[in-house]
């Protein structure tokens, strides 16, 4: 006698239960972050997905895990929401062992940990960036899998492929904080414009020595692009 | 006197063993061309939204069973603490045992704490006790009430993911509620259109969604008070069948008023048997 296949079979789909009542709630998703100096400036659409019905049409995917310090979600909802609520308890709880602010690359470290061993069960890809006095602003990406990596400008989520080629041609080293806000807010437009899995109206957050700045960019305000 | 033990070492986590079991009994009887009971689930269509003074949350009463109607009148939303409640859609044993069990942890930590608790500790705790069960606990649930910060609404997802609006929707109605909510909210209402706008929310879930019917119950909750209406609107009413015979009603009467059937023709045609054999037989009396 052999284990059947299917135990899904047990919740019979029927006309009355829609398939998004059943699906995973996904943070479809563009998230992206880049280094100025400074600071870095990190940017999210705020779409969450189950299935085809948008279940929140105004998330706010960056995450503070400490004064400075702030996370991209992308991937499952449950997932990077667990994950950020574990590494911001760690985090909170190694600066306060410290008694001084956290270093980015040690947040990163805790999320670089948790995605790598819990690779198999974890759907989730996330940009760690912040501010710290040691090394300035840093944008560190751990994308699924787990890996981790320093870089000055990372893009993730469903809708990162559309731009990848626009970051590419038009990052610049030792951009301003207004023109990495620009930079940041475009590449999001277009992004939001080609994948139906993210938009919404864009986040933007400006983490620097001073502290956070938070914006808006409602979606008539979005920067235009050619209107075909 | 040593006693040799050994102590059996028993995985944490999510216990499998049944489904094995019923995977093969759903093969056996799919033979025999039955189909195995379906779980109890709220079709459902619930809500919430945070107003000027608090919260409103709302929902509908009808539990199905596949696709019949198991309860018409079932209360969907449960007591958390005093000031919080939470309204409940999915499988209906899920929902159910989940809130009786934070509410009872959230009493303890209340006594432990001494004071009131909050939304957003219910919150955490909900959405823990989901994630860790990885969707297998099947309950999509609104969270509401009001504390020492103010009135909070959440909505809590199966696999342990929750979001913090200022109003929700869930379960199979929730497309028709929310079409509602989205034309007709507006920030910091009064308690009256508050609660007409959740009682249409509801009531266009159970309308437009085969899962969700019956009633809508209703519950306000603002700094000190709840108010838990139910039902607020008994949106469909069973009709009595009616059957007058001589004036009063009859229900499940057969007589037929006479003359219902007019007669045309009568014709009387006499039979004319002979007796050919006469037995008696005794009934057996003993």
């Amino acid at each position: 006698m052999s284990f059947p296949a299917s135990v899904s079979t047990l919740n019979n789909y029927n006309d009355l239960y829609p398939d998004w009542t059943q699906r995973e709630v996904s943070t479809g998703t563009t998230i992206m972050a880049v280094e100025f100096d400074g600071g870095v400036v990190m940017g999210a659409d705020s779409r969450t997905t189950t299935g085809a019905y948008i279940a929140n049409r105004v998330t706010d995917k960056l995450t503070p895990i400490h004064e400075r310090i702030f996370c991209c979600r992308s991937g499952s909802a449950a997932d990077t929401q667990a994950i950020a609520d574990a590494v911001t308890y760690q985090l909170g709880f190694h600066s306060i062992e410290l008694d001084e602010a956290p270093l980015v690359q040690t947040a990163a470290s805790l999320f670089r940990d948790m995605c790598y061993r819990y690779r198999e069960e974890l759907m989730a890809g996330i940009i760690v960036a912040g501010w710290d006095p040691r090394r300035g602003g840093q944008v560190y990406t751990v994308p699924v899998g787990g890996m981790m990596t320093r870089q000055p400008v990372s893009v993730g989520g469903s809708g990162s492929s559309y731009i990848y080629g626009y970051v590419d041609s038009n990052y610049r080293p030792a951009m301003s904080k207004e023109e990495c806000l620009k930079f940041t807010a475009e590449a999001l437009t277009l992004a939001m414009e080609r994948d139906g899995s993210s938009g919404g109206v864009v986040r933007l957050a400006v983490i620097s020595e001073q502290g956070v700045e938070r914006q808006v960019i409602l979606g008539n305000q979005l920067p235009k692009f050619s209107t075909v | 006197m040593a006693t040799v033990s050994v102590c059996k070492y028993y995985p944490g986590g999510f216990s499998f063993d049944n489904c094995k079991r019923n995977a093969l009994l759903e093969a056996d009887i799919s033979k025999l061309g039955f189909s195995s009971p379906a779980a109890r689930k709220t079709g459902t269509t619930i809500c919430g939204v945070v107003y000027k003074d608090g919260v409103v949350l709302g929902a509908d009463t009808r539990a199905t069973e596949g696709m019949i109607v198991a309860d018409k009148n079932c209360s969907k939303i449960h007591y958390i603490s005093p000031n919080i409640y939470c309204c409940g859609a999915g499988t209906a044993a899920d929902t159910e045992m989940t809130t009786q069990i934070i509410s009872s942890n959230l009493e303890l930590h209340s006594l432990s704490t001494g004071r009131l608790p909050r939304v957003a500790t219910a919150n955490r705790m909900l959405k823990q006790m989901l994630f860790r069960y990885q969707g297998y606990i099947g309950a999509a649930l609104v969270l509401g009430g009001v504390d020492c910060n103010g009135p909070h609404l959440y909505s809590i997802y199966p696999h342990g993911s929750t979001d913090k609006l200022p109003y929700v929707t869930m379960g199979s109605g929730s497309l028709a509620a929310m079409a509602v909510f989205e034309d007709r909210y507006r920030p910091n209402m009064e308690e009256e259109e508050a609660k007409r706008l959740v009682r249409d929310a509801i009531a266009a879930g159970i309308f437009n969604d085969l899962g969700s019917g019956s009633n809508i119950d209703l519950c306000v909750i603002t700094k000190g008070k709840v108010d838990y209406l139910r039902p607020h609107d008994v949106a469909n009413k069973k009709g009595v069948r009616e059957d007058k015979v001589y004036g009063h009603p009859v229900t499940g009467s057969y007589r037929y008023k006479h003359g219902t059937t007019g007669v045309l023709t009568k014709t009387v045609t006499p039979l004319n048997l002979e007796v050919v054999e006469e037995s008696v037989q005794t009934m057996d009396t003993s």
